[in-house]
């Protein structure tokens, strides 16, 4: 294999090129990405970059590592279309650039609400470093934020603005935050947390249209009222980067869908990261992950892969949100849980979540122990039945030494 | 500025100038220090950044707490009583001088 060509220059794509050089690869590596400069870390933006505006910090790696690493970036650039016969992609300025494997590790994009008024300057989203600068910016004069959105990073930032004496709210659609990712009980915990801190939260409220009031405006509820402010941060969830994909007539389901070594329908194409479906292995369902996590793993399966040591993706999933002083950290993937276990000592929480008489996942505050111990678990013995944990009077590390 | 020296594992060095306030992996991160990855960006949520303190340097860096060595336990390589995460380690003036070895593997 001569020339990796790797579609998109964010978290994945950079570690497949670092990947491919530690395992020894040596030949031509090749990032075209959208956004311009160097692949950075998107975690901070929602976080520490709103406080310290460190753009160094950022950095994945300085510019002389790509130089030494022979990793070649094309920024500012993005590819149109992936021509599968002549094995060739296509970008926006019509230059055709060849591969012998292509590597899609295109991310996700923000999801847009149908929210009328949406289109106004003062509303604002954030996944990129370009937005992040604009948020922080603004943040500097904002008064009243309204967010859209109580997903993780509606709430990271939400927490940041609140610490900052803005006022804030949430708005939320469903009837509990980060409802599509953690425990009932996890949800209520940071309920308490942000309502305590100062916010509002509106639960079980779709937003309907961002309209004009009084020199400020206004975010109408569908239940007819009004919350209102100077900025509206939109934080209503991501979809998959598969159009490139697709149109080039690879399966798709909301996300590329690959297997076990990260092969799309295309032997000589992979997908990784938030762009695409997989098998978690863990617990043996089909998911689309968005973490560093996920992004990182699956850039080393296949990096593995193209130098000719194939391992099936097995890596356990973890994930953590800061929101203000607390640290929400999960390990294991969950879906399907169908009942939990909640332990609250000395402030911290731990909640221990079943799906059927199995351990599906382990979600900690302020219990990095507790996390560490639940990564272990999956990793040597999978869903371990919940009987252990219920003799081991739900301590892990007693159960480790069990499982 | 506090003077930092990285020693990977087949012996090769690198002495650079930290930043003060930065931790120890932003320092090997910004000066393409070889040998830490980083991957979870300073969050003690990955062990890709594990470091051995050298010498009497552990007195002035502390060693790590129990969080710390939870983390540390998912490290590739042996962890000893000068094992760190480098990105729990913030650089103060005092540590012109540090010395600190890479361990072979970080995954
Ligand atoms: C604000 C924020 C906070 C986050 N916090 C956390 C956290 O605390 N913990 C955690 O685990 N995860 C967090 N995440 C998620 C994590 O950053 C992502 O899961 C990770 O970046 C995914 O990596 P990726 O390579 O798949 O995609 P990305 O890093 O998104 O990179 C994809 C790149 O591909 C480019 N691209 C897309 N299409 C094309 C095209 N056609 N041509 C050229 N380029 C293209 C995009 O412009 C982008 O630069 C956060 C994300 C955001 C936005
Ligand atoms: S950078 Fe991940 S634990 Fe230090």
């Amino acid at each position: 294999m001569e020339r990796v060509v790797v579609i998109g220059t964010g978290q994945g794509g950079f570690q497949l090129a670092a990947s491919l050089r530690q395992e020894g690869f040596t030949g031509r590596i090749t990032l075209i990405g959208e956004e311009p400069g160097l692949p950075y870390q998107r975690p901070p933006l929602s976080k520490d970059y709103l406080k310290d505006g460190n753009d160094a910090r950022l950095l994945l790696r300085p510019p002389d590592f790509y130089e030494q690493q022979r990793i070649e970036i094309i920024g500012s650039t993005r590819v149109t279309g992936i021509d599968r016969t002549t094995m060739e992609v296509e970008t926006g300025d019509g230059a055709r650039i060849a591969y012998d494997h292509l590597v899609l590790a295109t991310g996700s994009r923000n999801r847009i609400p149908p929210i009328a008024g949406l289109d106004r300057p003062e509303v604002l989203a954030l996944r990129t470093l370009s937005d992040a600068r604009v948020l922080r910016d603004r943040v500097e004069h904002m008064r009243r934020v309204v967010v859209i959105g109580g997903g993780f990073i509606g709430l990271e930032f939400a927490a940041v603005a609140r610490a900052r004496g803005i006022e804030v709210a949430i708005v939320e659609g469903a009837d509990r935050l980060m409802g599509r990712a953690v425990a009932p009980m996890t949800s209520r915990h940071f309920l308490d947390v942000h309502r305590g801190w100062g916010s509002s939260v509106h639960l079980g409220q779709f937003a309907e249209a961002v309209t004009d009031a009084e020199g400020s405006l206004a975010v109408r509820l569908r239940n007819g009222s009004e919350v209102s402010g100077d900025t509206i941060v939109l934080a209503a969830g991501v979809i998959a980067n598969d159009a490139i994909a697709k149109e080039a007539g690879l399966a798709t389901d909301d996300g590329i869908v690959v297997d076990d070594l990260l092969r799309s329908s295309d032997p000589n194409i992979s997908a990784l990261g938030d762009c695409c479906r997989f098998v978690e292995p863990v617990s043996g369902l089909v998911a689309r992950l968005e973490s560093v996590q996920a992004a990182t793993d699956h850039a080393r399966t296949i990096a593995a892969r193209l130098v000719g040591q194939p391992k099936p993706y097995a890596a356990v999933p973890w994930f953590w949100s800061n929101q203000g002083d607390r640290k929400l950290q999960i390990a294991g993937y969950a879906p399907d849980a169908d009942d939990w276990h909640v332990a609250e000592a000395d402030g911290k929480l731990t909640v221990f979540c079943f799906a059927g008489d199995r351990l599906a996942s382990v979600e900690t505050v302020g219990n990095a122990g507790a996390h560490m111990a639940a990564r272990r678990i999956f990793a040597n013995a999978g869903r371990v039945p919940r009987k252990l944990l219920e003799t081991a009077d739900y301590d892990l590390n007693a159960v480790m030494a069990a499982a | 500025m506090p003077r930092i020296t990285f020693i990977a594992a087949d012996g090769a060095e690198t002495v650079v100038d930290a930043g003060e306030g930065d931790s120890l992996m932003q320092v090997a991160r910004a000066h393409n220090v070889d040998g830490i990855l980083a991957e979870c960006g300073g969050e003690m949520m990955c062990s890709t950044c594990h470091v051995y303190v050298e010498g009497d340097w552990l007195d002035r860096t502390g060693p790590a707490d129990e969080d710390e060595r939870d983390m540390l336990d998912f490290a590739p390589c042996e962890i000893t009583d000068a094992s760190r995460l480098s990105c729990q380690v913030k650089i103060t003036d005092d540590m012109d001088g540090l010395v600190v070895r890479l361990p072979e593997r970080q995954v």
